[in-house]
């Protein structure tokens, strides 16, 4: 689950309009070699995310 | 007139709708950012016309891109707004829904992919959702058509609920609701479709398809390519067409300066549709045998690779190296479209974020991708010398894309901003849909570059005649024949050049070069200047100073590159 996302307005914005908000359920699909991106599923749809970014949206695990 | 918009998410199939609704063809693909500016079209309502304009996606109302400013900007001109949503993704499309019904233009929901939800297991409660967002709702499926009637027959209906302007998070707040209310999900399990799908973003399994559909993707273009010249249009015009332009030289007297400029120079008494240059001999044979062949297959490949949904998994890929080029994954795009024209490729930096970014990814694209005119002329003319020429000319080419690359990442002040796409699932596109869009693509190849090409091969005909190109040709000696190591002649060329590469590097053809001097050419001509089509666009994207800047790197690399390769080979 989606916790908190530390990053500036624009990110922010970026991320919420893809579906990346605090309260909902992520699922990390791969990560690439070499600090590549971070492929995550949400609400049923695919996001790339550039590693610095995702390395800020902070999630808790499920049990 | 009203004016109809089409907003939504990227990748919802805004233009697919467009073209349903208005007979207006336009090139759709499945990745987010195919469309970045506006098209527009007609459609009736009864007896009233409406023009209707597609909009590029958009997530959201507060602008993250240029594509995305377009997008705000034409909002204000609409008096209704159709705002196409992708039934499988309810969630992530209400929020820009629920933004929309915030303004005051009335507006109409498309629930677009209607047929999808079905076998995706996701159950909408159609009446209760259009009583909650107080706006007709309409489930569509556009590739089919199905719905498109009721969808024009809602607009009457649109209307824009009275409700306060809300905060980020009231609007997640409420379409938390919403989605409680109207939508139900079966579980399913993964398809085998589904199973491609992450085995493609994984590092290993992902590293491994991208490399076979790219080994792949070029031994189906060169083979389609190679067989359509070898066995159709090489025949066909030496066998039926060779005869007939003889016919027409000996009507016209055999020489002289209009002979020339019709028929060509004949060579040993015989037409050589390479050398010859006139209009019906080279004027035909190099844009319709050379070129357009490879252009068929390049197009036919790459339609096939949009289609499908590949290209955003290839950017994830290359994510990491695009870095260092100062750019990220998704400016994989502009480069392979740069493979089949530049000037698609320049137009399609709107997808990234950062004025910097467009900067280094066209004239990255100017300088080191060759079009598939020029590509095709490579492989004819470079090709006969010898496979390992070819080699050379792509690995310099390539080479310099990421030294290059690395070089403006370094000298221009800013950074490279975080790759974050959306990855639509894998679709099996019908044949229907790329079939029309490789015709849109062959036709507009066909509607600019013969004009052009005819025009070249009058204006090489007369530049000669007048012995123009003798005075460039001794005023340059010293940079091409001194730097370059060409023969002087060879800058007529790179003047040439200018207007179409094709042709230009056809002109190198009758120079007897050696197969050295034709890698160097080769190369030069690829690199030195763009071609006029994309010189425009590049003007209009960069602005005139960029420009300036750009076109000093392109000469720069072009020369630098030239004059070592000349040493060294």
């Amino acid at each position: 689950m989606v916790v908190e996302i530390r990053g500036g307005f624009g990110m922010i914005t970026r991320l919420n309009a893809m579906g990346i908000v605090p309260g909902k359920r992520i699922v990390k699909i791969s990560s690439m070699i070499a600090r590549g991106p971070i492929t995550v599923e949400v609400d049923r749809v695919q996001i790339a995310i550039g590693f610095g970014m995702a390395k800020r949206i902070i999630i808790t695990l499920d049990q | 007139m009203r004016t109809i918009l089409l907003v939504g998410n990227p990748n919802v199939g805004k233009s697919v709708l467009f073209s349903r609704l208005t007979g207006v063809r336009t090139t759709v693909s499945n990745y987010p950012g195919t469309t970045i500016s506006y098209t527009r079209g007609f459609t009736k309502l009864g007896e009233e016309k409406l023009e209707i304009i597609d909009v590029p996606g958009t997530y959201t109302l507060e602008p993250t891109s240029a594509a995305e400013e377009i997008a705000l900007k034409m909002l204000k001109n609409g008096n209704v707004i159709i705002n196409v949503v992708n039934a499988t993704n309810l969630e992530r499309s209400l929020y820009l829904t629920l933004q929309l019904l915030e303004m005051d233009t009335p507006v109409v929901v498309a629930l677009n992919m209607w047929d999808d939800t079905k076998h995706r297991g996701i159950d909408i409660d159609l009446e209760k959702l259009m009583m909650i967002l107080g706006v007709p709702v309409v489930p569509t499926v556009a590739l089919t058509g199905e719905g498109i009637k009721d969808l024009v027959e809602s607009i009457p209906r649109a209307s824009s609920p009275d409700g306060p302007v809300r905060s980020r998070d009231e609007r997640w707040a409420s379409i938390g609701t919403i989605i409680d209310q109207v939508q139900r999900i079966e579980h399913r399990h993964h398809t085998w479709l589904e199973r491609v799908q992450d085995a493609s973003v994984k590092p290993l399994t992902g590293g491994l398809i991208a490399i076979a559909i790219l080994v792949l993707s070029f031994l189906v273009v060169r083979f389609i390519g190679e067989s359509l010249i070898g066995y159709l249009l090489e025949p066909l015009f030496n066998r039926l067409w060779a005869p007939v332009v003889l016919w027409i030289s000996t009507l016209m007297g055999g020489s002289g300066f209009l002979h020339d400029v019709v028929v060509g120079k004949l060579v040993g008494g015989e037409v050589n549709f390479v050398e010859s240059f006139g209009l019906i001999s080279s004027g035909l044979y190099v844009p319709l045998a050379m070129v357009l062949p490879y252009i068929f297959s390049f197009y036919l490949v790459l339609g096939l690779l949009e289609d499908v949904g590949y290209l955003p998994r290839l950017a994830v890929l290359m994510d990491t190296i695009m870095h260092w080029l100062g750019l990220h994954g998704y400016a994989i795009i502009p480069t392979l479209l740069g493979l089949g024209c530049n000037v698609p490729a320049v137009l399609s930096t709107r997808i990234l974020e950062s004025k910097r970014e467009r900067f280094i990814a066209s004239t990255l694209v100017s300088i080191a991708v060759p079009c598939a005119a020029l590509q095709a002329m490579i492989f004819g003319l470079v090709g006969q010398r010898g496979g390992q020429y070819v080699v050379i000319v792509y690995g310099t080419l390539f080479a310099v894309w990421v030294i290059l690359g690395i070089i403006l990442n370094h000298s221009i002040k800013g950074f490279s901003p975080e790759l974050l796409i959306e990855i639509p699932p894998y679709r099996i596109p019908p044949w229907r849909i790329v079939l029309q869009k490789m015709w849109m693509r062959i036709y507009g190849f066909l509607a600019e570059a013969i004009p052009i090409i005819l025009g070249a091969i009058v204006v090489i005909n007369m530049l000669y005649f007048f012995g123009v190109f003798n005075a460039i040709a001794n005023l340059t000696a010293p940079v091409v024949s001194g730097l370059l190591g060409l023969p002087k002649e060879a800058i007529t060329s790179l003047v040439i050049g200018f207007l179409r590469k094709d042709v230009a590097l056809g002109m190198l053809a009758p120079l007897s070069l050696t197969a050295k001097q034709l890698v160097v050419a080769s190369i030069v001509l690829a690199m030195f200047f763009p071609c006029i089509a994309t010189f425009v666009v590049l003007l209009r994207e960069l602005g005139v100073l960029n420009m300036c800047k750009a076109a000093g790197v392109m000469i720069a690399t072009a020369l630098i590159t030239g004059g070592l390769l000349n040493l060294m080979l």
